[in-house]
């Protein structure tokens, strides 16, 4: 049994196979063949290691002549260990008596070598974990048990164990049976972290190296809820964390109940309790779960799950789909939000030093008008079937707000030219996620129809910390007493000119926290589909007054850590059904 | 087997420690005996003729570990392996130049 601590980004509790993905695209099945098919299984082993032997001595005549016979020798000693008597002993018992297919018995014999290897305190021989490793693929290659494309071929449920995970690679992952991911790299505010949630995927990020010492077939646990991930638990471990899961269900079950009721506080003061979606197909979940809206759709996964450039009519479809669905609930469409840690299909900027100063998000539409154009053509056409709000993302300065309202007016002057159906009278906003956004705030205010503060981005920048480096990762907390009172301004400025102000940042979807906002004067969340039934619940196990009581005292706090621990304990006083061990 | 194996203790004098080229040494000769030969230290003893039990072993410069052969020829086994734990698997003269070794890339 191993335990790993990374940071937890997507809560929930899942057990499962581990499918290691490594940066090749290695996959590694774990399955048992019929007790008639081990001979052959057997055999298929053996010309698998011809093959492998064949390609070594290859390799060691080769190199032996480019670089001397000593470099050659590597090969030598890659041989001797592909011959090894014990380890074909190991093989043969394992496919003959355990009836383990070829490629099972390969990954799990070798990495457990590679595994003692690397404990001996020789760096030397620690070293030779490598060549044991390289000797794995080379045999899986041979077996025909490896994948280029890994996750599209899945038939099983797993755990997807991965050096680094893009937010589109997340996006694609098959949740029929992936149940939830770990990877070396990532910070909680990466868009892997939101995806996962999105998906409601428990996920650990930012462990650190930990791959290579992983037997392929292993059980893993994710504990999304502690940021732990335990390696072939011991049947304790494995009974326990069994147990969270039935009880997670239990309650998932009993919250469900709550889908009809509204959002308020014990003394009825109404809360908007909309949801984040990324992919149309959410909407299912957000009606299924009484949101009231759409407070944040993400419109650049269009542009990352498809291979294709999105063209006006893709935009189009999946706008009007999502716009339907929600059949008359506000849907606030956020234009494309790529750059930093996701791109589109073309390279649209040059190789950036700091992705997440430079051409990001409202900065890249406004450089790229033929990118920008046919969605904010999509968004007014899409407006005729419903109520739909545009907000603009990571709006810094006066003149980019104008460019982009400009932009929008111009686009609904050539639909209207071309006789093309749209409404041009939809409610038009911004996301308050700069610090410049909240200082100017009584400016912008002026010229939006609400507000939307992101505390992701707006943590990211007030704590110049890059939430994608897990270097700085632990900087990273939207608790930090720093935001809270640039929320808290926020909140003032908007009350004063009666506009709406909503959070849809990962913040609100912490009961908690969401306790927090509301004391502050927030009345409009957003959060992913999997919070709602728990923000609801904490809504409704509290009064205005004591969440504001909650607000005060944590605006007295100076670190993060306090703030979180503090919210903590209220929030297992007020609502202690929300609090899973 | 109707005798007892005969033991000796061998010590690892090259500085790099029993690693791959020694180890694969020390394969090659144990395979040319017909005898069972062991070696280890302690309670873990492996077989002398899997290089991937030897590595494991993780047996370092000073290491001292007990040889034992059953079979035949198991004086001669001995012997020989003796000898080249004493010469140091060819690697006691030329230590520093043979420090670093590629790293396995086919």
């Amino acid at each position: 049994m191993v335990e790993l601590q990374g940071i937890p980004v997507s809560p929930g509790v899942a057990i499962g196979p581990a499918l290691v993905l490594d940066p090749d695209g290695y996959r590694i099945p774990r399955c048992l063949v019929a007790a008639e098919d081990a001979e052959g299984e057997y055999a298929r082993l053996q010309t698998a290691v011809d093959a492998v032997s064949a390609l070594l001595e290859t390799n060691r005549l080769e190199t032996s002549a480019v670089a001397g016979v000593n470099t050659g020798d590597i090969f030598a000693a890659q041989l001797q260990m592909l011959h090894d008597p014990r380890l074909h002993a190991e093989l043969g018992r394992r496919i003959r008596e355990e009836r383990q297919s070829a490629a099972y018995a390969v990954s799990r014999v070798l990495h457990n070598y590679a595994a003692a290897l690397r404990r001996l305190d020789n760096p030397l021989l620690a070293d030779r974990a490598e060549d044991v490793l390289d000797i794995e693929k080379q045999l899986l290659l041979q077996l025909g048990a490896v994948s280029r494309q890994p996750l599209s071929e899945l038939t099983e449920p797993v755990i997807v164990l991965s050096h680094v995970l893009t937010p589109s690679e997340t996006a694609s992952l098959d949740r029929r049976y992936v149940r939830g991911f770990c990877t070396e790299t990532g910070g909680p505010g990466g868009h892997t972290a939101i995806v996962a949630k999105g998906l409601e995927l428990p996920a650990v990020v930012g462990i650190g190296t930990f791959l290579e010492n992983i037997g392929a077939a292993a059980t893993v646990i994710v504990d999304g809820d502690r940021g732990r991930v335990i390696i072939d638990p011991d049947e304790e471990t494995l009974a326990h964390y069994e147990e969270r899961l039935q009880q997670r269900e239990s309650l998932a079950a009993r919250l469900a109940e709550l889908k009809d009721v509204p959002a308020e506080t014990a003394d009825k003061v109404r809360i908007q309790l909309s949801a984040n979606i990324e992919f149309p197909h959410e909407t299912e979940s957000c009606l299924e779960r009484g949101a009231d809206g759409i407070g944040l759709y993400r419109t650049e996964f269009l542009y990352l799950s498809s291979s294709e450039e999105p063209s006006e009519e893709d935009h189009y479809e999946a706008y009007s789909q999502v716009v339907r669905e929600m059949n008359g609930r506000p849907v606030v469409i956020r234009t494309l939000d790529l750059g930093a840690d996701k791109m589109g299909q073309r390279p649209l900027a040059e190789q950036e030093h700091n992705p997440f100063l430079g051409l990001r998000s409202i900065r890249l539409s406004l450089k790229n008008l033929d990118l920008f154009r046919p969605q904010l053509r999509a968004v007014l056409r899409a407006a005729v079937h419903g109520d739909v709000r545009v907000m603009f993302p990571l709006i810094t300065t006066m003149a980019e707000l104008r460019q982009a309202r400009m932009l929008l007016n111009v686009v609904a002057e050539d639909l209207n030219e071309a006789g093309i159906p749209y409404r041009s009278d939809i409610p038009v906003g911004m996301m308050v996620e700069v610090p410049a956004a909240v200082i100017m705030l009584d400016r912008f205010v002026k010229e939006v129809d609400f507000l939307s503060i992101g505390t992701n981005d707006l943590a990211q920048y007030t704590l110049a910390v890059d939430r994608s480096n897990e270097y700085v990762a632990d900087l990273y907390q939207s608790c930090d007493p720093a935001v809270l009172r640039l929320i808290a301004s926020s909140v003032k400025v908007a009350d004063a000119n009666q506009t709406p102000l909503a959070v849809c940042g990962e913040m609100s979807s912490n009961p908690g926290r969401a306790l927090l906002l509301i004391g502050l004067g927030v009345r409009n969340l957003s959060v992913p589909p999997s919070a709602l039934h728990r923000v609801k619940k904490a809504i409704r196990s509290v009064t205005l007054k004591q969440c504001i009581q909650i607000a005060e005292r944590a605006m007295t706090f100076e670190a993060a850590r306090d703030v979180d621990l503090y919210l903590q304990d209220r929030l297992s006083a007020l609502a202690p059904e929300l609090i899973v061990h | 087997m109707n005798t007892s194996p005969l033991t000796r203790i061998v010590v690892v004098k090259n500085p790099q420690g029993l690693h791959a080229r020694p180890a694969d040494m020390l394969v090659r000769l144990a395979s040319q005996f017909e005898s069972a030969i062991k070696i280890g230290k302690g309670n873990e003893h492996v077989d002398c003729k899997s290089i991937l039990s030897l590595l494991t072993l993780g047996a370092s410069h000073g290491t001292e570990l007990a040889l034992s052969a059953d079979g035949k020829d198991a004086q001669a086994a001995i012997q020989a392996i003796a000898e080249l734990f004493d010469s140091g698997f060819d690697e006691l003269a030329n230590t520093v130049e043979e420090d670093v070794r590629p790293v396995a890339d086919p």
